[in-house]
């Protein structure tokens, strides 16, 4: 899941080390767990490899256990030590434990411009040449884990952000099909909110909800080819970048969303936008497949998931981005320089194995899996639509904040973000990429 | 540290005994320099571990951030990119900084205007012998003992649009006031001061009631007899009396006010739209979320001379008298 739970307590442990983290951050690594006393690459030497994750829950925990104990069976000079962190750790975290002498050897990547960033610090394994045999069977997933051509990263899942809609909300309202274009989805608005019901949820205090939006209009106005040109070059100048700010201002004049979004947190809560949608009290939400299995943890309607719909984004008149494009990303791993890479690879290989991927999905609803032989294994309608729409797609589009290096990522949230509670202005999104804006 | 005798006789020294000491019978002299020297170490044994602890975790990591301040580095590679003052210059120009320490000044001075009346008024009244005092005391000090990250947890909760508060003020007719709590930029500023007052406002009770316990009974029951009203009493005896336990409240709400975050940062991440951003949340934003760990060591190093010029003016200023003899004097 790209946004798992975040935990409060680790929000607290954090916060505890906020005023310090900065002036701390040479000296207190070390301390963690990473541990790697691989000595040889060589098949056939003993090898130990440390293993950051962030399951550490079931039932993604219970899989990575399981897969752990059946490596080592297939591969008995091979040990791998299972070190759960919450989620938020590694964001803040993985420059310290980089810039450690002893970092993890396989830990949680999300790809983009963040592992490029990482890149930087030169502890990062080039793994092409050992993952050339099979990188293959994952498709177009694995391009979104290079670094100049050079699979710094392999995926272990996808993820596609579109429309989760209530059927039954639907129906009520009666609107018989999913809308197609923006005018479309403004008029079932209208149906809906005649119904007494909220159309849209949004979890604006996260930020990076507000920014899906954003993202969209531009990946529908603009073509693939300026897309990537403006992630590569940290770049949102081109001029179909401001028609996304102006189609975003007009459908914002609609009043879409629930009200008081702006406070919003998006998931992990009834209250969270998700739960809004899980508990009936908005029609839909834009956002990834882990969307169900969230709904799931926030209601105690069991049956949410015969409930929900999945639709596209809708398509922009004009628009010079192909309708049939979204927006995406995945998570994935990476392996540190002081890991034995061959058996760092296979590790990565077994994990994207059909046989593990198809437990991820049925029983982690990871969303879609890394390996498209795995899709088979998913049940729920809704999600096979989105994945069906991933595998179609013209062109994914990774999350803009992912996409970019770490710092223009979240200057961008944020400047949408502010553009959403009235407090922005095309301008300010456009330069927030540029360096150290947004101060 | 306390003066004491043995060492305001020391010689200039140190630790050769000067004839000067030799006031009293001989006898007395080797037991002074005994005394002396046991001194010396208790004060090392008591005061190496603390101030061990100091340099290693307050006065290095000081350094360090003032060190990193001093580049662009994202905390991945070597820091290779000086760039001088460029980043003061961007925290002390940089717009939302100004909004920040706006925020944090805001919260500092509704701390002294509004909380410090109610825990005075407060205070004097769980002082006062009846009914339930000790209930009454619990239930003033329990948010207090509960995290910050559980009351931030909660509150959000209850004040979600349409929430539970919003709900209640509804049933008693109150819908009238019903706000958007925390997604409105010019409200939700004040709705988390209300949440840290909530919070805190049992500390500073406690501090004043162990202020009041303080004040000898014996000064109140001489000021009735001689015919001063309830008020009067207040007034002119238990509030001057208070006047040290105030000024270390005021002195420890301006330094919180100073670092606030933990409430801030669950509740609503400094948004919406920056409207509740202060020092710190915008510290972690920038510094660790954005990874540029040289701008986040500059704010800090900000945040530290603001604090720390607070302090240092707050003790020499106003905490003159309480702290005779300790601190004042020996700063100057």
């Amino acid at each position: 899941m790209r946004r798992p739970p975040k935990s409060v307590i680790v929000a607290m442990a954090v916060a505890a080390a906020a005023a310090t983290i900065a002036a701390c951050s040479s000296s207190s690594s070390g301390t963690s767990a990473g541990s790697s006393s691989s000595t040889s690459s060589s098949a056939g030497a003993r090898v130990t490899l440390s293993w950051w994750n962030n399951a550490t829950a079931d039932p993604l925990k219970g899989i990575w256990v399981s897969a752990v104990t059946a490596f080592h069976t297939a591969h008995p000079n091979v040990t791998i030590q299972n070190v759960p962190h919450q989620n938020e750790f590694f964001k803040t975290n993985m420059p310290i434990a980089l810039k450690s002498n002893n970092p993890p050897d396989i830990y949680q990547q999300w790809g983009g411009g963040a592992e490029a960033t990482q890149v930087q610090s030169g502890k990062l394994a080039d793994l092409t040449q050992y993952v050339s045999g099979w990188i293959g069977t994952l498709g177009k997933a694995a391009a979104g884990w290079q670094v100049s051509g050079k699979q710094y990263g392999v995926p272990y899942d996808q993820h596609v952000v579109g429309f989760w809609y209530r059927k039954d909300l639907f129906a009520k309202a009666g609107i018989t099909s999913a809308p197609t274009t923006i005018p479309q989805l403004e008029s079932d608005d209208v149906k809906l909110k005649a119904h007494g019901i909220a159309p849209i949820g949004l979890g604006g205090q996260a930020q990076w909800p507000d920014a899906f939006w954003w993202e969209y209009f531009a990946v529908r106005e603009c073509s693939t080819s300026v897309i990537q040109q403006g992630m590569n070059s940290s770049s949102l100048t081109a001029p179909c970048y401001s028609k996304a700010t102006k189609d975003l201002t007009a459908f914002l004049a609609t009043n879409p969303f629930e009200s008081g979004f702006n406070a919003v947190t998006a998931q992990s809560s009834p209250t969270s936008s998700a739960g809004m949608l899980a508990n009936g009290k908005v029609a839909m939400e834009l956002q990834g497949d882990w969307e169900p299995g969230e709904a799931l943890g926030d209601t105690t309607d069991k049956s949410i998931d015969s409930k929900l719909g999945w639709f596209a984004f809708p398509a922009v008149p004009g628009g010079q981005g192909d309708p049939s494009s979204v927006l995406g990303g995945g998570d994935g791993w990476s392996c540190t320089t002081g890991a034995a890479e061959p058996a760092c690879a296979e590790f990565l290989q077994y994990i994207d194995s059909t046989e593990v991927q198809k437990q991820l999905v049925a029983q982690a609803s990871i969303g879609l899996p890394a390996n498209p032989a795995a899709e088979s294994a998913i049940t729920s309608p809704a999600v096979k639509a989105a994945a069906q729409a991933h595998d179609t797609a013209a062109y994914v589009a990774v999350y803009f904040d992912q996409a970019l290096p770490t710092n223009p990522g979240l200057a961008l949230d944020a400047a949408i973000a502010n553009f959403f509670a009235g407090k922005g202005s095309n301008s300010a999104i456009i330069n927030s990429v540029s360096s150290s804006s947004g101060h | 540290m306390a003066r004491t005798e043995s060492t305001r006789h020391r010689g200039p020294g140190g630790l050769a005994a000067g004839p000067e000491i030799i006031s009293g019978p001989t006898a007395g002299a080797s037991s002074k320099q005994r005394s002396a020297r046991r001194k010396r170490i208790e004060l090392t044994v008591l005061l190496g571990p603390p101030l061990v602890l100091f340099i290693g975790f307050v006065f290095v990591p000081m350094i360090f951030a003032i060190w990193y301040s001093l580049y662009n580095w994202n905390g991945y590679g070597p820091l290779s990119d000086f760039i001088g003052l460029q980043n003061y210059q961007g925290v002390l120009t940089g717009p939302v900084f100004h909004q920040a320490l706006l925020h944090n000044i805001i919260i500092a001075v509704l701390s002294v205007v509004i909380q410090l009346p109610i825990s005075i008024g407060l205070a004097l009244l769980l002082n006062r012998r009846m009914r339930g005092q000790t209930a009454l005391r619990l239930a003033v000090f329990t948010p207090y003992v509960l995290s910050q990250a559980t009351s931030a947890v909660m509150w959000s909760m209850l004040l979600s649009h349409g929430g539970p508060v919003d709900t209640l003020l509804k049933s008693v007719g109150l819908a009238a006031l019903i706000h958007f709590w925390l997604a409105s930029t010019s409200l939700v500023l004040y709705t988390l001061f209300f949440v840290v007052t909530w919070q805190f406002i049992g500390f500073g009770i406690v501090l004043l009631l162990a202020g009041l316990q303080g004040i000898p009974p014996e000064l109140r029951e001489a000021a009735a007899i001689d015919g001063a009203s309830s008020w009067q009493i207040i007034r002119r005896i238990m509030l001057p009396l208070l006047g040290p336990t105030i000024r270390i409240w005021i002195f420890l709400a301006v330094i919180g006010s100073l670092q606030l975050f933990d409430i801030v940062w669950i509740m609503t991440l400094g948004g919406p739209a920056n409207a509740s951003q202060t020092m710190l949340t915008y510290l972690y934003f920038n510094g660790a979320e954005r990874t540029q760990f040289g701008y986040g060591a500059t704010v800090s190093v900000v945040l530290f001379i603001i604090s720390f010029v607070f302090a240092l003016a707050y003790q020499r200023y106003a905490l003159r008298r309480d702290t005779a003899g300790a601190v004042t004097r020996a700063v100057g």
